[in-house]
């Protein structure tokens, strides 16, 4: 994947460059706004990592808001340290599609740049999600192991939902915090992973082959091989 | 012009002068005016009247009249005379024709020798068939006087009116001034960082008083976020030293004594794990001090209570139910609200948290919810927990306060603290109670009360 990464900060850009690097992606990187945003309007990417505080003139936010308002619909990741509600409101508002607070752990950043490149394209949407004997209805919204119905509560089938759009890739616990629960703060008790042990009681209960499996350091994943 | 009471003082002081020469004009115009149209009426019915009478009568008539009418005129005023042709006086009691009086039906004014002393006299001419002349005037003399007695008045009260409206400038001015300098020196001091200082508020209740009570309430506002800042700035100082200086230690030890590949992992990884830690209290700070400072209110919307808190219920619902605990809800079908979702979520994840953390295995958590009569709303969590002794109970909620039995669980202190905030930001209160006096243990009860309004 090729991503371009605006960060005036050397040390954090050497950190996430070499990172995504490791993970087989491109990276291009630009130390400020108008570099970052000549780049982004000139070539191709799959993805941008930005800092919403840069030099140059161009900050985060009016970068997104130009290339938006030039019909450039590249997923955006912020990656900030204004971690403020409003700061978060402000960039997703100006057409950001997800945002990370610094300081952050390189598997979280990892996981979001993942999940916003695969994102599941709009136009198709799916009615049905499948991983190994897994099935799940999008429209009945009922949960299928081998043929046998499984009973979930509603926020279960979220949970699943959101585990299984994003099938061989990692979802971390914030992740699944924002994007189930909506909540945009760090509970002190574990409740996603008491959330996702039931939920993995549930489907695999009966099965030899567990589905969703913990990664260390970082969050879950739900794939067909073990 | 700097000065505003000035301003104003001279504003006072233009209208004043202003209505009193409005006034004086009327005044004058319907006293001295009215005079001249009373003299010209008379003039003017005297000469109709003798017209008539010429013209039932002729000559010899009009002569008798014009007679009559001099030997009725007490006040001596009328002025008569009748002319013929060649300028002989046929009646009247003025000597010669003025010179001035040539046009036939027009008001003229001329001095005159009225029965030997000068007089300022008003008269009419008017032309009789046969060539004969008639003259009807008045003599003003006396009228004049009064005119000139009335706009001598006149003169003096518009200065007098000047005068008083000066004055009255300079008192208000003075009132001004006097009124507002209190609140002056008030700004100075405060702009000097005096921030104690107030305005003196009277007992009038005046508009002045309300711009003091005003400035007092911003006062009381901005002190209490510089307060604010410096408990952040306090918390930073204390307790953030603490794990940082912890997570350093340990680096530093390990960098000294670890062996092998395995320790040094580990030490990195706990590195990395207090650091984490750090940016949470950091985190937490800066949430509370975000809900303290009041600015989150551009952000409230319409919510209903009752829904977000099935939400967080189901989602401790879990946890609880993992510590063999059980939690109930108690929550009305629904209860609208304006607030910030967000933020009461966390402060309701925090008790929750608190209460599960506490409660024994076996144990019940409750949670409930309800609109108290005075149309504000209540959020209670009780737990059957160990509870807390009354002093802990009013210190909970301090910045890392924990009290003696929970120093062993994990946790930062500050989660009743952002509670309290978000309480207050609603314009409502956090109390601890005993959940159930007298049992043993008793529990323990977070009441929070939030208004529902904006």
């Amino acid at each position: 994947m090729r991503i371009l990464l605006v960060e005036d900060d050397v040390e954090v850009a050497r950190f996430v460059k070499k990172g995504l690097q490791e993970a087989a992606h491109t990276v291009e990187h630009a130390a400020n706004g108008r570099d970052g945003l000549f780049l982004a309007a000139s070539e191709q990417f799959d993805l941008l990592v930005l800092d919403r505080m840069l030099p140059g003139g161009v900050d985060g936010v009016r970068l997104v808001e130009t290339l938006r308002g030039q019909g450039n619909r590249t997923p955006v990741l912020f990656l900030s340290a204004l971690g403020a509600v409003d700061e978060r409101v402000r960039g997703l508002k100006a057409g950001g599609d997800d945002y990370l607070v610094k300081p952050f752990a390189f598997a979280e950043l990892l996981a979001r740049v993942e999940a916003l490149a695969r994102r599941p394209s709009v136009d198709a949407p799916a009615t049905r999600l499948r991983v190994a004997d897994l099935e799940l209805d999008l429209l009945s919204r009922t949960v299928m192991r081998a043929g046998k119905k499984i009973d979930v509560q509603p926020r279960e089938f979220r949970l699943l939902e959101h585990l299984m759009r994003h099938a061989g890739q990692v979802v971390t616990r914030t992740m699944l915090l924002e994007k189930v629960w909506d909540y945009h703060f760090d509970p002190q008790t574990n409740v996603i992973d008491v959330h996702v042990s039931r939920l993995r009681q549930k489907l695999d209960r009966g099965f030899d082959q567990p589905l969703i499996h913990t990664v260390r350091n970082a969050g879950y994943m739900i794939r067909a091989e073990p | 012009m700097q000065s505003a009471a000035l301003r104003f003082a001279a504003l006072f002081t233009i209208v004043f002068v202003l209505a009193s020469v409005v006034l004086v004009s009327v005044l004058w115009w319907a006293t001295t005016g009215a005079l001249d149209r009373q003299v010209a009426a008379a003039i003017r019915a005297d000469t109709v009247a003798l017209t008539e009478r010429f013209r039932e009568a002729g000559v010899a008539g009009l002569r008798e009249a014009i007679g009559e009418r001099m030997a009725l005129d007490i006040l001596n005023e009328a002025i008569y005379l009748l002319m013929d042709q060649a300028g002989t006086r046929l009646a009247g009691n003025l000597e010669s024709w003025p010179a001035i009086a040539n046009t036939e039906g027009s008001f003229s004014r001329a001095r005159i020798s009225h029965d030997g002393i000068p007089a300022d006299a008003r008269f009419m001419r008017s032309d009789l068939p046969g060539a004969l002349r008639l003259l009807v005037g008045r003599d003003e003399s006396e009228r004049l006087q009064l005119r000139l007695i009335l706009t001598e008045g006149v003169v003096w009260s518009l200065g007098a009116a000047v005068l008083i409206a000066v004055m009255g400038a300079a008192l208000i001015r003075q009132a001004l001034e006097r009124r507002l300098e209190p609140t002056y020196r008030t700004a100075m001091g405060i702009a000097g960082g005096e921030l104690t200082h107030r305005v003196p508020i009277s007992s009038r209740g005046d508009e002045f008083d309300r711009l003091g009570l005003g400035m007092n309430a911003m006062l009381d506002r901005i002190e209490a976020l510089m307060q604010g800042v410096r408990g952040v700035s306090d918390a930073i100082a204390h307790d953030l030293r603490t794990p940082i200086a912890r997570a350093r230690n340990k680096l530093e030890e390990s960098l000294a004594t670890a062996a092998g590949e395995e320790e040094w992992r580990a030490a990195v990884e706990q590195g990395i794990a207090d650091l984490d830690g750090v940016s949470r209290i950091f985190a937490a700070l800066l949430r509370i001090a975000e809900a303290e400072a009041g600015a989150r209110r551009a952000a409230f919307d319409t919510l209903d209570l009752s829904e977000l808190l099935t939400d967080a219920a189901d989602v401790y619902q879990a946890v609880a139910e993992a510590r063999d605990q059980r939690l109930e809800t108690a929550l009305p079908a629904t209860l609208p609200m304006v607030g910030d979702r967000d933020l009461i979520l966390q402060a309701v994840a925090n008790l929750l948290d608190n209460a599960v953390k506490f409660t024994p295995e076996g144990g019940l958590v409750q949670l409930a919810a309800s609109r108290l009569s005075n149309g504000m709303v209540e959020i209670v969590v009780t737990d059957s927990g160990p509870g807390l002794g009354w002093e802990d109970q009013l210190r909970a909620g301090e910045r890392f306060f924990r009290a003696d039995q929970s120093r062993n669980t994990p946790g930062s202190g500050l989660g009743l603290s952002l509670v309290r905030a978000v309480a207050q930001l609603h314009g409502g209160t956090l109390r601890l109670a005993d959940a159930h006096p007298g049992a043993e243990p008793p529990g323990l009860a977070a009441h929070v009360i939030l208004a529902c309004g904006k």
